[in-house]
């Protein structure tokens, strides 16, 4: 007899373990042989296996270990299927000096996730495919973050997935001199799916769906490169921004601009953590992108404690963002700065130096365009441009923020 | 796992291999890279390839044979060489391609060998 909670007991152990350990599970199953899908199939009958098995034998004593195994076999017997087809014996020999249950595995994560942001995948797969093989986020999620249609993303996935299979990518941490090369890449992954969760998937039911799971990845990175800066330079970017969320809009919903946000709603552990990990970064003594990106975000928050925002750190921080990654985000946001430190010429200049493709359609642009306009006196011109830049507003509450400033 | 290099050459890349003046520093560059690739015992097989004016091209259509002189496509890189090289996995093999004299002028396009195809029966 197995009674009911027993039943819920395993169900929950078994959920307990595909959600904290999905990643590192793929990880583990994908080390010999590459292949991803494969993987996620082996661990997904796993976890089918384990919701029938466990209410009747009990959860084991170490569930992973027990997963793994029971995933390891799945890929043994079709090895064996494929031998028959493809003379596979070397992949077999490979495969059958598997670790008895229980041995200690280590951790593959960081692997899989360098593997996935590798210089041979499409840059438009690396976001996602982070997000589903280390966190096993679901396709159709992914595709809404993304702004894609459900099944070109899945086609995608599943490209990415048979060019790593396939194609031989190597399913390593890089050796230190191509480190920071390849380092850039998985961290702009996890920036990517930082961005698109605040743009577009995070709710006011969920308000951390994606967000938060980008956090988490840059927490484990920056714990498994202890010596690297920038992993912690962006997770300290990413807790700075995801502190300032609640004030980010008013009790009625409407939009609330950095320079007017409640101080007292933003999360302080957030913050203090926040700092902690810009001041150990700067002990490598590397600095670079992120860590530069966080420094800006530490001057927005020191606001409220000095009563002034400090303007001639923000554009030597802005300068040096501006040497060290070169964009147009990086460009705009050092024209603000100097237009609001009353350089208007240089701000002006900046704005119109950048390529007129890229920022005809740019909402940022056209924002910072009408804000020089305005300290300018030029009442006319700052209400055409804020005009463009409503035009170009997706959020709702955002637009109506800047309706209400049309001169 | 073996890899093939499919070393791509400009058009003044293959006029170097006989200008007087360049023919010295083309020829010592492959020379140069083939031999770190012997050394490090890499290569199953490879070969340099005349240029693309002493191609021919063969189709054959509706039962006939269509003989034309030239490469198959009017290209601005032609290939000029290969070698198949077995090493671990994709990123060796890539820092090969990036050691060849022509990664720099023209590319090399480097794919996964397909494994053998087994035996009827087997």
């Amino acid at each position: 007899m197995v009674d009911a909670p027993d039943r819920t007991d395993a169900r929950r152990a078994a959920e307990q373990a595909a959600r904290a350990s999905y990643g590192r599970l793929v990880s583990i199953l994908t080390a010999r042989g590459n292949d991803i899908a494969a993987a996620e199939d082996a661990l997904s009958d796993a976890l089918v296996a384990a919701l029938r098995s466990w209410p009747e034998t009990g959860v084991p004593r170490n569930p992973e270990a027990w997963l793994v195994t029971t995933a390891r076999n799945r890929q043994k017997n079709d090895a064996r299927t494929r031998r028959v087809r493809e003379a596979a014996e070397p992949e077999l020999a490979l495969r059958s000096d598997l670790p008895d249950e229980g041995a200690a595995f280590g951790d593959n994560r960081l692997a899989l996730m360098f593997v996935c942001a590798h210089p041979a995948i499409d840059p438009a797969a690396r976001a996602p495919l982070i997000l589903q093989t280390v966190l096993g986020l679901d396709a159709a999620t992914i595709a809404r973050a993304f702004l894609v249609e459900p099944a070109a993303m899945s086609q995608r996935l599943v490209r990415a997935k048979v060019r790593i299979r396939d194609a031989g990518l190597r399913f390593a941490v890089p050796e230190p001199e191509d480190l920071p090369d390849r380092l850039g890449a998985v961290l702009d992954a996890i920036y990517a799916a930082f961005g698109r969760g605040w743009d577009s998937l995070d709710t006011p039911e969920s308000p951390e769906a994606v967000t938060g799971e980008a956090i988490w990845l840059a927490r484990l990175v920056a714990e498994q490169l202890p010596g690297e800066p920038e992993p912690k330079g962006l997770l300290a970017l990413m807790l700075y921004s995801s502190a300032r969320r609640r004030a980010r809009r008013d009790p009625k919903g409407r939009f609330v601009p950095l320079d007017r946000q409640d101080a007292r709603l933003w999360d302080r552990n957030r913050i203090i953590e926040a700092e902690g990990l810009l001041t150990a970064a700067a002990r490598a003594g590397r600095f670079g992108r992120y860590q530069c990106e966080a420094a800006i975000q530490s001057v927005h928050v020191q606001r409220p404690v000095t009563g002034r925002l400090n303007l001639s750190a923000l554009r030597t921080l802005y300068d040096l963002l501006v040497s060290q990654s070169d964009s147009i985000g990086a460009r705009i946001g050092r024209a603000v700065v100097l237009a609001e430190s009353g350089a208007l010429d240089d701000a002006r200049a900046e704005l119109d130096g950048l390529p007129a493709e890229r920022v005809q359609r740019h909402q940022p642009w056209w924002v910072a365009q009408y804000r020089v306009a305005l300290l300018a006196g030029d009442t006319a011109a700052a209400r055409e441009r804020l005009a463009v830049a409503i035009g170009l507003t997706d959020d709702a509450a955002v637009r109506a923020y800047l309706v209400d400033l049309l001169p | 796992m073996q890899f093939m290099l499919i070393l791509n050459e400009t058009a003044a890349d293959f006029d170097r291999r006989n200008d007087p003046v360049q023919a010295g520093d083309y020829w010592g560059g492959w020379t140069a890279f083939i031999g770190a690739m012997a050394k490090a015992g890499v290569i199953v097989n490879g070969d340099g390839l005349q240029g693309p004016m002493t191609a021919t091209t063969v189709r054959v259509r509706d039962g006939k044979r269509v003989v034309e002189d030239g490469p198959y496509a009017d290209t601005k890189e032609q290939l000029g060489g290969y070698f198949v090289i077995d090493v671990p996995d994709l990123d060796a093999a890539l820092d090969w391609a990036a050691r060849a004299p022509s990664a720099l002028t023209a590319s090399v396009e480097v794919r996964p060998v397909l494994p053998p195809m087994p035996s009827p029966g087997s």
